[in-house]
Parts: structure tokens; C-alpha cells; sequence
């Protein structure tokens, strides 16, 4: 199967997980959303790496892995203690600092 | 098709000749990487410190180790500039990963004095009053405890300090140190995220107005990752575009002249869409790190939500790192898509410089004050950066060393206004304290006056430089621009200047602590730096314009 086709799908992924993260409000599914983008991102990685016959995209998809879980404990960790101390995850709770 | 043979032949080879002799142990340079190296075990040695040493004596130790490694780390800098690594033996480091070249030694200089100068705002424990007979600094007792539970007053009354602050303050410094000088794509990608995810955590980190704090924190995460995953993508688009992830490579097969072309790349070299996005997609990301408008929305809320401390230490570090980092990725990588870059940074620069400026003026809040003031000076930057001349570098180079010790300065003088609440930040509580601290208040109005561009501070000399560079460089309209707005910014500064000096001090407003030497310390270097470099620059100069040649 032509690789191209796994380029739209990662752009097409891609797309979905960026408007998830502008349209959606509560906090822990933004960053759901921003997972799915650096997945779409994987995706892109390893069809160019099959395109091109060389290893590079198979081995940056893996540390997009690792900086992605390292995300998770970092982005979770501040979101937990944003949920405890407000009782909700909502972005748009989060507003004591609007002019 | 041949690419697919080109891949099958990765795994089918390998049965007749022996993997193993065919890998070639990596030959890393840990001379010339010394400076990242120190900082990175420094961090790790400071996670053991937090795992084995007793908590009371954690504070000494780790402000001990942090320091040593601050300045170890600045004198190996130094040491490879005087060996000619930033002129002469100018190269690439560690398999193609690193570049050890001048802008990069310069920026690593730069980030490491920064951060040595903010690691004494944040050992500063004397501001708050005592809890419970133990001294606190601007971080909170225990972090996890939720804002006015019990578990929160627990923490305090026992004494609890987040010495953590530290490991992850030199964390974000390694990668703020590999930032500017990374020299592919992945080691880009992977030093934004060691500078961006400690920070994330340490603005969550505020004693005081904690709640904000937490936001803060929110917004800068989810918008930074937000920013990063789109870079991300542009990386994945140039990779496939060049088939590589060098920047020379890239740079070459933008230019045209690669020499090995396979039919693979013959094909993705054609295509200009994924030249052109992932272009943007990766400058985009750079941007926002920059705080540069259109993608300057987190500035204000989180240089306002999160410890003072830490705002200064990001405002001024994160804008060298990722100033150097820009400048790399459209000098190097993308000098051959010039004419396609040019118009684009043209029009954000304006944008930047002129809604920083104009947005900061309706401000009643000192932290969002100077966060809209960084905005119009990520602009000012921007202009040198189109310049694309040698003095373009050079210049940026100053500025960013200029800009950055005034910036740390001005939130430690900050951190001393209080009032019952913590920092009294809302800007009518500063009327009238050049009447009750003179010094203070004065120390604040050269900060002031040096964001301004007045002659006699750095920020003038950064600001000539820049449009200087700009002119030359035939963006003659952008130092229009610019120019007008610096005039339309100074009026803010002056204004604060104004209310400081010459209005009546509020009966019930704010106290001015008297800090212990490291804030002293800090504010006394950064009014140091800003005199001399505004009265007698050529010397600093003359060293950023030595160090302002890419190696490629």
C-alpha cells in the first residue's frame, strides 16, 4: 500500500486532536487530545521512515514516546492537584486572572 | 517500488553479515558537551539529595550543589571559549547532535550567569514571615497538600519547604543549555521538552495566591504542550521532506545541492507543502516558547499566576534558549527559504512589538505589566533575527544578554513590594514608594528606564543594535515600526516611574522587606550588568559580534 496514505491519515488524526483541544473544556481530555496529536505525529514518523528507507522516524517515534509519557506524569500531576483544590477539571473554571 | 526495497534490505542483509560489527560505537566529545554534562548530574545528585539527605539540612545542600554547578558549568563555557571552540575550532558534537559553536557557547554563557542569579531569587528566605519559627521561601510547604486544607497547615507547621525546586531548576537549565545548540531536529525536540516540563512544574509551585498558581500552571502546560505536539508535526514534515534529521542535511536538500539523492527523496524534495508547513509548524513552536503574538496568550496569566522567582528566571532563560534556538533553525536550516520566511517574521514582528506595547498600557498589574513589556521585546528581538546579516546575530546576541539580567532584576525588586497578602503586585499599591524606599524604588526605575531603551542602559545599547541590524539588513520600515513602538512602550514604563516618585503614599499600602544577600545579590547584578553595558559596551560587544558565526 502507498505510504502517502498513511500521511493523510496521521494529518487527518492530527486535525482531530487539535480541534479536540480547542473545543473541548474539561482538562483531562484536552490533554487526551494533545496525546492523540503527538500520536498523529508518530504515525507521520514512521510513514516518512518507510518512504525514505531509513531508520531516523522509527527512532524519533520512540523518544516522542518516552517525552510523551513524561508529559503525562508532569501534565497529570497539575492537573490532579488543579481538580483538589476546585473540584473540576474545566478549563473554563480556570479564570481568576481574566482582565 | 525501490524505497520499499531500500527497507527490506534493512532486515534481509543482516543474516549474511554479522549486525553486530556493523554498529559503530557512538564517539562523544564530553570536553566540549562539559557544560550541559555538569548541570544534567548536578540535577541527579540533587533528586539523591531530596531521597537521602534529612530534611532540614536539604535547603544547604541543594543550594550548594546547584550553585557549584552553575558556576562549574559557566567556567567550562568559558574555558572552550578561550580554547577557540567559538571561532576557530567552531564544530559538531556528540554524532551530529550538538553544535559547540560561538552563538551557542555565548547563549550557554548567558543561561547559566541567568540562572545562577534567578537560583539565588529562589533561595531568597527571608521575604515572608517566619512560620512557626522556620523560615519559608516562595514555594509551597508541600505542593500536594490542597490551598487551606489541614494537610496544607500540617505541612507548614512542620517546617516542610519544596527544596525540589532546585533538581528541576537545573533540569530546565540543561535543557535551556542544549536548546540553542542542538543540531538536529530530534535533539531540538527533546530539549524543549527538558526545559518546558520542570518549568510547567514550578509554576504550580507558589506559596502564596496558590490557586492562581495552580492555573497558571494549567494554562502554560496545556498550551505548551499544545504548541509542542504542532512542532512536533513540522519536525515530522521536514524529516520527510529531507529524509534526515540533521540540519545540514536539511539545509542542503533546501538549497538544492545535496549529493546523494535517492528516488525516495527525489520524490518529497519536489514537494514544497511539506517544505513550507513543517517550516511553519516548527517555527510556530519556537514562537511560542518566544512569546511572540500570535502565540503569546499564556504570557501574561502565567508570568502572572506562577512565584515571582520563577517568572523572572523563565521570562529571562527561556527567551535566550529559544531566541538561540530560532535563530539556528532560520540561519542554518532554512537560510535557502529566506525569501519565504522574511515577509512572514516581518508581519509577526510588527504584531509583536506593537500589541505588546499598546495592550501593556492598560495594565493594572506589575507581573502583567512586564509580561505584555516581554512581549514587545520578544518583538524587538524578532527584528534583529530578520536582519539575516551577521550583525543580525551578533546583535540579537547582546540584546538577549542585556534584556535578560534587566528582566531577572526587575521580578526580584518585585519580590520585596508585600503586603499582608504576599506580594503586593496591583500597581496602586506602588504609588508613593519612591517616598518610602528610595532605594527600591529607584533601583526599579533603572530597570524600568533600561526596558525603555534610555540611553546610559543596556537597553538602549541592545535596542541600537538590533535596528541598527535591521536597517542594514533592508527592513528599514520595521525599525519604523519599532521605534514608535518603543515610544508608545515608554510611556508605561515612565508612567510607573510617575507613580512611584511623585504621588502620596497609601496609609495602608505596602511594606518593602528587607531581603537577604542572595536577593541583593541578584538585584545588585542586574543593575551592575545594565549600567555597563549601557555606559562601556564595547567590550560585550565586540564578544557577541566574535561569537556570531553558525557552524553548519
Amino acid at each position: 500500500m502507498n505510504p502517502v496514505n498513511y500521511l493523510y491519515l496521521a494529518a487527518l488524526l492530527f486535525t482531530i486532536g487539535a480541534t479536540g483541544v480547542l473545543i473541548r473544556r474539561n482538562a483531562i481530555v484536552v490533554f487526551m487530545c494533545v496525546e492523540l496529536m503527538l500520536n498523529a505525529c508518530n504515525l507521520a514518523f514512521v510513514a516518512f521512515s518507510r518512504m525514505h528507507g531509513n531508520l531516523d522516524g522509527q527512532v524519533i517515534a520512540f523518544f516522542t514516546m518516552v517525552v510523551a509519557a513524561a508529559e503525562v506524569v508532569v501534565g497529570l500531576a497539575i492537573i490532579v492537584s488543579l481538580f483538589r483544590s476546585r473540584h473540576s477539571a474545566s478549563v473554563d473554571d480556570a479564570s481568576l486572572m481574566k482582565l | 517500488m525501490s524505497a520499499t526495497a531500500a527497507v527490506h534490505s534493512l532486515w534481509t542483509t543482516a543474516a549474511a553479515v554479522d549486525p553486530i560489527s556493523k554498529i559503530d560505537a557512538p564517539k562523544i566529545e564530553y570536553g566540549q558537551l562539559a557544560p550541559t554534562l555538569i548541570v544534567v548530574g548536578a540535577a541527579i545528585i540533587g533528586i539523591a539529595v531530596e531521597a537521602f539527605v534529612p530534611r532540614k539540612s536539604r535547603y544547604y545542600v541543594q543550594l550548594f550543589v546547584s550553585v557549584v554547578a552553575l558556576v562549574a558549568a559557566f567556567a567550562a563555557v568559558v574555558a572552550l571559549a578561550v580554547n577557540g571552540y567559538a571561532t576557530t575550532k567552531a564544530g559538531i558534537a556528540a554524532m551530529g547532535a550538538i553544535a559547540v559553536d560561538g552563538p551557542a557557547l555565548f547563549l550557554q554563557g548567558t543561561i547559566l550567569l541567568t540562572a545562577l542569579v534567578g537560583l539565588f531569587t529562589f533561595a531568597e528566605r527571608r521575604l515572608d514571615p517566619e512560620a512557626h519559627g522556620n523560615r519559608v521561601d516562595s514555594f509551597a510547604a508541600q505542593a500536594a497538600a490542597v490551598p487551606g486544607s489541614d494537610s496544607e497547615k500540617k505541612a507548614v507547621k512542620a517546617g516542610f519547604t519544596t527544596t525540589e525546586v532546585f533538581p528541576l531548576l537545573l533540569f530546565a537549565v540543561a535543557g535551556m543549555l542544549v536548546f540553542p545548540a542542538a543540531n538536529d531536529l530530534l535533539t531540538l525536540f527533546v530539549a524543549l521538552e527538558v526545559l518546558s516540563l520542570p518549568l510547567y512544574l514550578m509554576c504550580a509551585l507558589a506559596r502564596r495566591k496558590r490557586l492562581m498558581s495552580q492555573e497558571a500552571a494549567v494554562k502554560y502546560f496545556l498550551l505548551g504542550a499544545f504548541a509542542s505536539a504542532f512542532m512536533l508535526f513540522g519536525i515530522a514534515l521536514l524529516y520527510g521532506y529531507a529524509g534526515s534529521m540533521s540540519y545540514a542535511v536539511i539545509a542542503q536538500v533546501v538549497e538544492g545541492t545535496v549529493t546523494d539523492v535517492t528516488p525516495a527523496l527525489a520524490g518529497t524534495m519536489g514537494n514544497d507543502a511539506l517544505l513550507l508547513v513543517g517550516a511553519a509548524l516548527v517555527v510556530m513552536g519556537l514562537l511560542f516558547k518566544v512569546g511572540a503574538v500570535p502565540f503569546h496568550m499564556w504570557t501574561p496569566d502565567v508570568y502572572q499566576g506562577a512565584p515571582t522567582p520563577v517568572t523572572g528566571f523563565m521570562a529571562a532563560a527561556t527567551k535566550v534558549a529559544a531566541f538561540g534556538a530560532l535563530l539556528r533553525i532560520l540561519y542554518v536550516v532554512l537560510p535557502g527559504l529566506r525569501w519565504d520566511w522574511r515577509p512572514v517574521m516581518w508581519a509577526v514582528a510588527i504584531v509583536t512589538m506593537v500589541v505588546g506595547a499598546i495592550v501593556a498600557i492598560t495594565q493594572t498589574d506589575i507581573k502583567r505589566l512586564l509580561a505584555y513589556s516581554a512581549i514587545s521585546h520578544a518583538g524587538f528581538i524578532l527584528a534583529g533575527v530578520i536582519a539575516a546579516t551577521p550583525s543580525g546575530i551578533s546583535s540579537v546576541l547582546f540584546y538577549l544578554a542585556a534584556y535578560s539580567f534587566v528582566t531577572i532584576g526587575a521580578f526580584a525588586v518585585v519580590t520585596l513590594v508585600r503586603d499582608a497578602g504576599g506580594e503586593a503586585t496591583h500597581l496602586s499599591k506602588w504609588a508613593g514608594l519612591g517616598r518610602r524606599s528610595p532605594l527600591v524604588a529607584a533601583v526599579f526605575a533603572v530597570f524600568l528606564l533600561a526596558f525603555a531603551g534610555i540611553p546610559l542602559t543596556s537597553g538602549f545599547t541592545g535596542k541600537f543594535a538590533v535596528f541598527k541590524a535591521a536597517a542594514e539588513g533592508g527592513a528599514v520600515p520595521l525599525v519604523v515600526v519599532g521605534v514608535i513602538a518603543s515610544a508608545i512602550a515608554a510611556f508605561f514604563y515612565i508612567r510607573v516611574i510617575v507613580l512611584m516618585f511623585f504621588s502620596e503614599p497609601h496609609p495602608e499600602g505596602p511594606t518593602v522587606a528587607v531581603p537577604s544577600p542572595l536577593t541583593m545579590t541578584a538585584i545588585g547584578v542586574g543593575v551592575a550588568v545594565t549600567v555597563v553595558l549601557g555606559v562601556a559596551p564595547q567590550y560585550f560587544l565586540e564578544l557577541a559580534g566574535d561569537a556570531g558565526v553558525f557552524v553548519r
